[in-house]
């Protein structure tokens, strides 16, 4: 992007914030997919306190692994700007 | 300049793109929950299709989209609260 294209701090900033605020929700949507089917038992009257939990440490540990894999996989690959991913 | 230009957009303009831009993605982000809903909530409510849509399936299916709404609520708090503890941590 050139500069000449983003002249308006107002536009930019709307861009940017909004940007941020649907990457949170897309995440958010892919969660609830993969908890609820993690989690999720006959659907009754209201969530029970054990599918709660569930969900919680589903979420929580879905973002601990996502890290963990992150990491690892920046320790055993070499990052180079011709070649993008090689793996030693 | 090719691309849209911004710099010759008025106040009011710009607040109605930008009005615009977020009834977009509102109206995307209920598309979203809607396809979800319906893919789980017939897995769930709906094992052996009949003719019609039976009561108790019916009374299944309202319980699930309101339990999905709870389970996505709950997801959007943990989430959130995880990334204030992130950043506090940094």
């Amino acid at each position: 992007m050139t500069e000449t294209q983003l002249q308006d701090p107002q536009l930019e900033n709307f861009v940017l914030t909004e940007t941020q605020k649907q990457r949170f929700q897309v995440l958010v949507h892919g969660l609830t997919d993969t908890c609820w089917d993690t989690c999720m038992g006959w659907p009754s009257n209201r969530l029970d306190s054990k599918t709660e939990v569930c969900i919680m440490n589903c979420v929580e540990r879905f973002i601990d692994a996502t890290t963990f894999i992150t990491r690892r996989l920046m320790n055993t690959t070499k990052y180079r700007s011709d070649a993008p991913l090689v793996f030693q | 300049m090719d691309t849209l230009s911004t710099g010759s957009l008025s106040g009011a303009q710009k607040e109605e793109l930008m009005d615009q831009v977020k009834q977009q993605i509102a109206i995307a982000n209920a598309q979203e929950l809607l396809t979800k809903m319906s893919e789980k909530c017939f897995k769930k409510c709906i094992n052996k299709p009949g003719t019609a849509l039976d009561n108790s399936e019916q009374k299944c299916i309202a319980m699930c989209m309101d339990r999905y709404m709870d389970a996505w609520n709950l997801v959007s708090r943990t989430y959130s609260s995880r990334i204030q503890r992130e950043r506090n941590n940094m």
